[in-house]
């Protein structure tokens, strides 16, 4: 008996290190996950802040021994790239999600697409460029606004078809089967029951494929190309942040590399902003007590 | 008002299990009909082959007729046009969790394009009314979401829900099979007042609730019907062995 209560208080002692122990083991994980993120935003604000002022958002890029200038064709350029994206990468992947999750069960094509997706993501962003290059560009014998947002839409989509795919499996069966039972047909099942409840979910992932691809450079260097101007036109040479900070970084003058950092302190303060909107936007019909 | 169902020869497979034997039934118009039996013995593959629900599932089969007054909804009807005129309440309630309580109940109108705000309001009331559930909803019907009742709350509006389109017949899967004691007795209640208007079938584990409930029962056993009578000769006076053994709880 007095054995056995030992026993018993050393088991508890030794559950409660363990305890401690993987708990503590978490938070330690937790801190070197978030510890880069933060590291890279305090060194962008360290180095980025001195250059941002007035003439860095409203003036073009000055030319070479002219000191001065800003990135404002850049970031109009950007936003017009990533809208153009935006505009056919989300509909298209949501599209395929949809078609995967609803209509696709079992059957070998959507095997197929699920498979062609998950290549898809892992195709080396530069790949994707000389792809829409030789596609778009070559045809056309010029760079352009469009194969730029063609390139980054179609490095959307994968992530978007995926999730969506992923989102819509984890609405339960019971939820259709209600809307089935009431003699709602299956497409409006889809739009207005499988869809909204998985939106949140759905939104996620388009947002982590936004924020993905507007850092990228490589696609963009030959198709947008860049630009030292204003341009409007989408099928004209359009500037990106992540080109012309490429460009700036690479370059040999130390004011130029200054402008480096604060255009991509701009970049990263661009995505932030935009996920931000697009959750508060997103969250604004919320109910009381709802999942 | 409800119609009769005539089912005859009723077969049903999952896959190559087959389900459902050969079952024949004529349900009366404006009752309450139970169906009780063991746990897999084909009483829920049945129900659910009464709106076509079954076939929703890629491998589900169901082969013989059944006649809704004088349709038959298996050779004159879309399956969405027959579960229009069908209501269904399924064991756990299942409530649109992005939606309101109002939006809710009227889902089945306005998911098939119905938009008259002024009817849809008067719609709503009176399926609350007729669930009971209007006097503890009535103050935040589109404030709250629907998943945010409790259970029982929940398969009221469930049930709300399936009388907004209006029904001919209501079936139910057990119903009161995840709820609590009061709960479920609100929910006899409710079937009870419902029966004059609306021809049900319910199936049920609870052999109490049967009796409470219907007045003509259905005993199934291995997918086949043993035994369909007036709910008392099946609870006093059986007629067949097997139906006797399982009411006075030698198995199942």
């Amino acid at each position: 008996m007095n054995f056995q209560s030992k026993s018993m208080r050393l088991n508890t002692a030794w559950r409660s290190a363990a305890n401690y122990l993987v708990s503590g083991l978490s938070i330690l994980a937790t801190v070197l996950v978030i510890l880069p993120l933060l590291a890279i935003l305090f060194y962008l604000l360290y180095k980025g802040t001195s250059s941002l002022n007035w003439a860095f958002f409203t003036h073009i890029p000055a030319p070479v021994g002219e000191s001065g200038g800003g990135m404002a064709n850049s970031i109009v350029g950007s936003g017009i790239i990533l809208l153009l994206a935006s505009l056919m990468g989300v509909p298209i992947g949501i599209a395929a999600g949809v078609y995967l999750a609803e209509f696709g069960r079992g059957r070998p094509f959507a095997t197929a697409v699920r498979f062609t997706a998950d290549v898809l993501n892992g195709v080396p962003s530069i790949v994707m460029g000389i792809a829409i290059y030789s596609l778009i560009v070559m045809q056309q014998k010029h760079f352009s606004a469009l194969a730029g947002g063609v390139a980054l839409a179609i490095m959307m989509v994968p992530t978007i078809t995926r999730t969506t795919e992923e989102m819509l499996a984890t609405v339960p069966h019971a939820v259709r089967e209600a809307a089935f039972g009431l003699g709602i047909p299956k497409w409006r099942t889809v739009l207005s029951i499988s869809l909204r409840t998985a939106s949140p979910g759905i939104i996620t992932g388009c947002m982590l494929a936004f924020a993905r691809v507007a850092g990228e450079t490589a696609p963009l260097l030959f198709t947008a190309f860049g630009n030292e101007f204003w341009s409007f036109d989408l099928n004209q040479p359009i500037a990106a942040l992540p080109l012309q900070i490429y460009k700036y970084a690479i370059s040999p003058y130390d004011e130029w590399h200054r402008l480096a950092w604060a255009g991509a302190l701009v970049l990263i303060a661009m995505i932030m902003v935009s996920v931000t909107l697009v959750r508060i936007f997103a969250n604004r019909g919320a109910l009381k007590g709802g999942n | 008002m409800g119609v009769d169902i005539r089912v005859e020869n009723l077969n049903a497979w999952y896959g190559q299990t087959h389900t459902l034997h050969d079952v024949s039934l004529h349900i009366p118009a404006n009752h309450a009909t139970a169906l009780i039996g063991p746990s897999g013995c084909g009483k829920s593959t049945f129900v659910r082959c009464l709106n076509r629900m079954h076939e929703t599932n890629p491998i589900a089969r169901a082969e013989g007729s059944v006649r809704m007054g004088d349709v038959d909804i298996y050779k004159d009807a879309s399956p969405v046009e027959i579960r229009r005129r069908v209501g269904m309440v399924f064991q756990r309630p299942n409530p649109f969790p992005t939606m309101s309580i109002y939006d809710n109940v009227a889902s089945g109108l306005k998911l098939n394009g119905f938009r008259k705000k002024r009817i849809l309001d008067e719609v709503v009331e009176r399926s609350l009314k007729q669930a009971a559930l209007w006097e503890e909803v009535k103050d935040d019907l589109r404030k709250k979401s629907g998943a945010s009742l409790s259970g029982g709350q929940q398969q009221r509006m469930c049930i709300a829900r399936a009388l907004a389109v209006d029904p001919e017949v209501l079936l139910m899967d057990e119903p009161a099979s995840a709820l609590d004691p009061v709960s479920t007795s609100k929910i006899e209640d409710l079937i009870f007042q419902l029966k004059s208007e609306y021809t049900i079938v319910i199936v049920t584990h609870n052999m109490q609730q049967a009796a409470r409930v219907a007045e003509r029962t259905g005993f199934f056993l291995n997918g086949k019907l043993v035994e369909f009578d007036a709910t008392h000769k099946i609870f006093t006076n059986p007629s067949d062995k097997r139906t006797e053994d399982y009411i006075t709880g030698r198995f199942g």
